[in-house]
């Protein structure tokens, strides 16, 4: 006999709406509930969600198109120096957000483009080496791009970049809201959910769209695409262009968010750390994705806070740094699930079904 | 219906096709024969865009295809079906059926050709929610040339459907290219095996190491010495 409230839960689509509305509730309430455990709570939080947003943007290229792009956080780091640019006294431009994130996006779309045009004949390993230098390309230059002429203010960073504000009302800084008094990290944790679940929204339409289809025809194999009509060019261009678009507008929040950034926030480490996400959580699975980005996220931090304490429980001191000792848990955790569930920890019920009759 | 004039194909320095004239007429079943690295498979893949040609010219039905970009060849009626059949293997076999009309959307029709694909090979039928990489070889040719004919050519391309496939599987893809034929949909037929090949097809051209060397009708070819002792192993 099953449990009720089990059984609930597997009925899915009788139950759907009321585990839509209290799953919403819950991310609505979750700011508010994590500021009980400090604003650094709220903070990765808000990381967690910006990670799920480029996640998703990865997954567009690598999950459907099967273009293995190592470079990806290049394009972030190309829309939070839009931002940055457009909207610090660096340059004494304080234009608003709403023109600086669409900005942004197509820069880094542009970008997308530029990368996927000469390496439409690559794929596999030799694509993930361009992409990797491509990215490190962006870096290199946002490091140097301040002499003769300063425009990325160099190695220092850009700082005092403007908040995202409408009109009067800026997302730093405190808003009092009836009896509550929100600050700064818990109102961008509300624009980054309402963007984020524009994203998912839209990753689900291009996922059983005409688009959709082409890019998994692609992923499969791109002769037979080509063969059965698909303009195998174009679309991997619109993936490429798609995926850099969502790391575009990510990178301006996350500048208007910090409101500083410099080159070392976009090196090798967290491209690979947006794609161990997508792998991690199943790639070209949505929901897989989300769990991915958010596992790894979170846990780094969560270790963080864990490790010291639990030491000090053990052993009366602490013996090995937190911060060594996180990279280890965090590399083992990886290694483990990719032992044990080698198509991601929520993978799509095609794949599940392809390893399950592979192995039969 | 298809008008092959010089064409050349050429990898790097070494010339795979050396200028071939052939042609192949509306409803025509017409075979290519000739050993391994004769260049049949890349006069396939020419004529289909997969591969740029050196020179010469395509037509197909008055059209002049050597130009035309890959994807927009199945839009002028021609149909490749792969050597080594190139299905989509994470898709189940529904989704490569319905893959091969990509370029069409009138739903109605797709829905009666997947049927009419269904009743050439009831197998996949059987299979419609398998992985494509999980069947065998002869399902997969199936498929293969299932998915060439939902996007509803004229012109049907065939590489090497024999290959590697049982005795018994090779006699019902060749009954279904028959069928196919008889529908009025011309066939190109690419083959190793010289005899399936000439039993099949009104037509034949014979070609050794890039060009054409011999032509006439199969039933013809079949008895002649020449073909005979160099293709049919006697």
């Amino acid at each position: 006999m099953k449990h009720p409230f089990l059984h609930a839960l597997l009925r899915l689509p009788r139950h759907s709406g009321v585990l839509a509305v209290s799953g919403s509730l819950l991310l609505l309430a979750l700011p508010i509930v994590a500021m009980w455990g400090g604003q650094a709570w709220v903070r990765i939080l808000d990381f967690a969600i910006l990670y799920v947003f480029l996640a998703l943007g990865l997954n567009i290229v690598v999950g459907f198109a099967g273009l293995l792009d190592l470079g990806y956080i290049a394009f972030y780091a190309v829309g939070a120096y839009t931002y940055a640019l457009l909207a610090s006294p660096h340059l004494g431009l304080h234009l608003p957000f709403w023109v600086i994130l669409p900005c942004g996006a197509m820069l880094a779309c542009l970008f997308g483009v530029l990368l996927g045009a000469p390496t439409l004949r690559l794929r596999g390993d030799y694509l993930a080496i361009v992409t990797l230098g491509f990215g490190e390309i962006i870096r290199i230059f946002l490091n140097n791009l301040n002499a003769p002429l300063n425009i990325t203010n160099g190695a220092q960073g850009i700082n005092l970049i403007d908040p995202i504000a409408i009109g009067a009302f800026k997302l730093s800084g405190r808003t009092d809201i009836w009896v509550y008094s929100l600050n700064g990290p818990q109102k961008y944790y509300y624009l980054l959910l309402l963007l984020c679940t524009g994203v998912v929204v839209i990753n689900f339409r291009l996922q059983h769209s005409r688009i959709g289809r082409a890019w998994q025809a692609i992923r499969e194999d791109e002769i037979a695409a080509r063969a059965v009509g698909i303009n195998t060019r174009n679309m991997k261009l619109l993936a490429f262009a798609m995926g850099a678009s969502f790391g575009g507008v990510a990178g301006g929040v996350y500048s208007a968010m910090q409101g500083f950034i410099s080159p070392e926030s976009f090196a090798l480490n967290e491209s690979i750390m947006v794609l161990a996400m997508v792998v991690l959580g199943g790639m070209g699975h949505i929901p897989g994705v989300i769990l991915g980005a958010v596992l790894l996220a979170v846990l780094p931090e969560a270790l963080r806070f864990g490790v010291v304490p639990v030491q000090q429980v053990l052993f009366g001191k602490v013996l090995v740094d937190p911060e060594s000792l996180r990279m280890l848990i965090f590399g083992l955790a990886l290694v483990l699930v990719m032992r044990f569930r080698p198509a991601g920890l929520w993978p799509s019920p095609e794949r599940q079904r392809e390893l399950a009759e592979a192995k039969s | 219906m298809l008008e092959v004039t010089g064409l050349r194909v050429a990898y790097g320095g070494i010339q795979a096709v050396k200028s071939i004239t052939f042609h192949v007429r509306e409803g025509e079943r017409v075979a290519l024969i000739g050993a391994n690295g004769a260049g049949k498979t890349s006069t396939l893949k020419a004529i289909a865009r997969v591969l740029d040609a050196a020179g010469g010219d395509v037509h197909c039905a008055g059209q002049d295809i050597t130009c035309l970009p890959p994807h927009e060849v199945l839009g002028s009626g021609i149909a490749l079906v792969p050597e080594g059949r190139g299905v989509f293997p994470r898709l189940n076999v529904l989704g490569n059926l319905l893959m091969g009309a990509y370029i069409r959307n009138d739903k109605a029709a797709i829905a009666a050709d997947l049927e009419q694909v269904y009743g050439h090979f009831p197998r996949l039928k059987e299979r419609e929610k398998q992985l494509a990489g999980t069947l065998s070889g002869g399902e997969q040719q199936m498929l293969a040339i299932g998915r060439a004919l939902m996007g509803r050519p004229r012109l049907l391309l065939l590489d090497e459907p024999s290959m590697g496939l049982a005795p018994l599987m090779v006699q019902k893809i060749f009954e279904v290219i028959r069928t196919v034929a008889s529908q009025g949909i011309t066939i190109l037929l690419v083959e190793q095996n010289a005899r399936l090949a000439l039993e099949v097809s009104q037509r034949a051209y014979v070609m050794e190491s890039g060009r054409i060397i011999h032509t006439g009708p199969a039933h013809e070819l079949l008895v002649d010495p020449r073909v005979r002792a160099a293709y049919l192993g006697e």
